[in-house]
């Protein structure tokens, strides 16, 4: 018998964690993560135990493993690579068998990648960077309840960014005085207004009145223009049961989406997926808390990896940073998550800090959406990182214009509208922003004092996240 | 009242030069152009007249530009719009602008029906809907 099958605890290297030669089959799930050994742990120890703690391993020998085809089960270390310019950081990839996995199940395939590992004691930090997900595990997703090209079409809005802002104060204002904001910003000229993550059913405002309320302001501002509109009724509640009334309650009023926080949970926001797609209405995810998990460069899981799984759970629309705004977001690690939520196809790139060519197959695409401390004098620098296909959300930037909330909305569209048309016309949008900018403004009064009130508000601080192959934090 | 629908309708109407170098961009991108009219401006109306089929072939801006002015004589008071179509990617419109509108746009008509719940049933009315098709805007 071999030392393999000896009673008692041996390296999870030596157990066949660590296969250096392993040739990731298609089909493989694949990982990888920064990890920070304990001192006097080997990196492809510390890889080896990641991978056996994800997958079949257990702490000592158990010769139970011999009643199974193991090698097939054992997840299987086969990289590790230095983290450039630290001493005792790594990049352990690792590859998982398909058969580990339950079709179409976040809360599986999270269970098992993320279930106990974290907690791991010979490692002092483990962060998920990236995972490639094989197009035979994609395919047993829904994915987005409709996606990109079908919110365009039911919108009937293309060609530019979708205009949005989040109510504020986002809470305390009575169903009457909320359905106001929202009738003021649409009719000014956004697409979207929002409920905030952290407005449900409360004592000040109960969500059946507040959805009538808003509903009011949706209808009387597609009236007052003459196009669709839509606010995100936060149907987020402590059950799911309560989850479906809400949501049936929004459909019944003919809401156009629905909206979600991540707190609800993986499996619940699935159920959501098929509810929206079941009935026609776009899902909003907003990702509350995911910075409890996401910032921190040494452990955790990089918000790439969550993009992927909303992808696959089947959200529509998911924040996924500004750049430019109040909130954490390297403009190269932000080009990768769009990437990740709008392409078919991405290939492997560090500069933006994706590790593996993933594959979507004809999934649809999510809309990125970017919220938190911008404003139209950023107009060109939005547009130039971010692309036609996200929803720009100025909440402060809409609420808070000195000649009231419509005013607000017009200036935003405004800008919007000069800076697609400008960049149509081959116009350089990084050098020329400004002026283009202040020419729409002669035209725009509301714009013109968006711009005296906002112009030179910006949010420059050094990011905490970062892809490593960049030698210096990059900055908008 | 101006409705708002189509890429750039919170701008000043554009003139034909800046019609041509929207459409010399979508060109450039590979969308061929489509005009398309109505005299219906619900925003649920989807389809409106195709002006002839997509210029699926036709490579010089000056030619959709024609195809526009041919259009606005032939309907001096519709709503026109120019589409661009990104067939290679997205399947879908990429652009699409207002390149007439009538004069005077009366606007819609909120109804509302209530129910006993509290609950509202809305239906948009567009005014001039209230005449046959092909004399709402004369």
């Amino acid at each position: 018998m071999s030392d393999r099958w000896s009673a008692g605890v041996i390296p999870y290297a030596e157990m066949g964690y660590w296969q250096p030669d392993y040739q990731p089959l298609p089909s493989d799930v694949l990982a990888a993560f920064r990890v920070s050994p304990q001192p006097g742990v080997p990196p492809e120890e510390a890889g080896a135990a990641v991978a056996g703690e994800s997958s079949t391993a257990t702490w000592t020998v158990v010769w139970t493993d011999r009643l199974t085809r193991y090698e097939d089960y054992q997840a299987k270390c086969y990289r590790v690579d230095k983290v450039p310019g630290t001493d005792d950081q790594y990049i352990a990839h690792i590859a998982y068998g398909i058969d580990l996995f339950e079709e179409g199940s976040i809360a599986n395939l999270t269970s098992s990648i993320i279930g106990n590992v974290f907690g791991f004691k010979a490692l002092r930090a483990l962060r998920l960077e990236d995972m490639r997900i094989p197009p035979h595990y994609v395919k047993t997703f829904q994915g987005p309840a409709h996606g990109i090209v079908m919110e365009r079409e039911y919108l009937n809005k293309f060609g530019r960014p979708l205009l949005g802002a989040t109510v504020k104060p986002k809470l305390g204002l009575s169903a009457r005085s909320y359905g106001r904001v929202v009738y003021e910003a649409l009719r000014g000229g956004l697409d979207f207004t929002k409920d905030d993550e952290n407005i449900n059913s409360q004592p000040f405002m109960r969500w059946r009145d507040r959805f009538l309320h808003a509903m009011e302001g949706v209808n009387r501002a597609q009236a007052a223009t003459g196009e669709i509109k839509g606010h995100y009724l936060n149907v987020t509640a402590a059950t799911m049961e309560d989850m479906y009334e809400r949501a049936d309650f929004a459909r019944e009023l003919g809401s156009v989406v629905v909206m979600i926080d991540l707190t609800v949970g993986y499996t619940a926001i699935q159920s959501m997926a098929q509810w929206a797609r079941r009935n026609g209405v776009i899902l909003h995810l907003h990702r509350a808390g995911h910075s409890t998990y996401t910032r921190q460069k040494n452990h955790g899981v990089n918000f790439r990896v969550i993009a992927k799984w909303m992808r696959l759970a089947g959200v529509d629309h998911i924040h996924a940073g500004t750049v430019v705004g109040k909130l954490e977001g390297d403009p190269n690690s932000v080009a990768g998550y769009y990437e990740t939520l709008r392409c078919d196809r991405a290939a492997a790139d560090p500069v933006k800090g994706l590790y593996y060519d993933q594959e979507w197959m004809s999934m649809p695409a999510v809309m990125p959406v970017a919220s938190g401390g911008i404003h139209a004098g950023q107009m060109h620098l939005l547009l130039h990182h971010l692309g036609d296909d996200v929803v720009l959300q100025f909440g402060g930037g809409t609420i808070g214009h000195p000649m009231g909330l419509a005013a607000g909305a017009t200036a935003n569209r405004v800008a919007l509208e000069a800076m697609v048309k400008a960049r149509n016309e081959g116009r350089e949008l990084l050098a020329e922003g400004p002026g283009i900018l202040r020419a729409a403004a002669k035209r725009s009064r509301e714009l013109d004092v968006a711009l005296s009130t906002w112009g030179d508000v910006t949010f420059t601080y050094e990011s905490t996240d970062t892809p490593d192959v960049v030698e210096t934090p990059t900055t908008s | 009242m101006r409705i708002t629908q189509g890429t750039f309708s919170y701008l000043p109407d554009l003139t034909d030069d800046e019609i041509t170098a929207q459409v010399a961009y979508a060109l450039g991108n590979g969308w061929p152009c489509s005009v398309e009219f109505t005299d219906d401006p619900h925003p649920r109306n989807v389809y409106w007249e195709m002006w002839g089929l997509p210029m699926f072939d036709l490579v010089d801006p000056a030619g959709v530009l024609q195809e526009i002015n041919d259009c606005r004589r032939a309907y001096p008071a519709h709503y026109i719009r120019l589409n661009a179509y990104d067939a290679g990617v997205h399947q879908t419109m990429a652009l699409s602008f207002l390149v007439q509108r009538p004069a005077e746009e009366p606007g819609f008509r909120l109804d509302r029906e209530e129910h006993g719940d509290r609950r509202i049933r809305y239906r948009l009315h567009p005014y001039v809907l209230d005449r046959p098709a092909g004399q709402r805007y004369t």
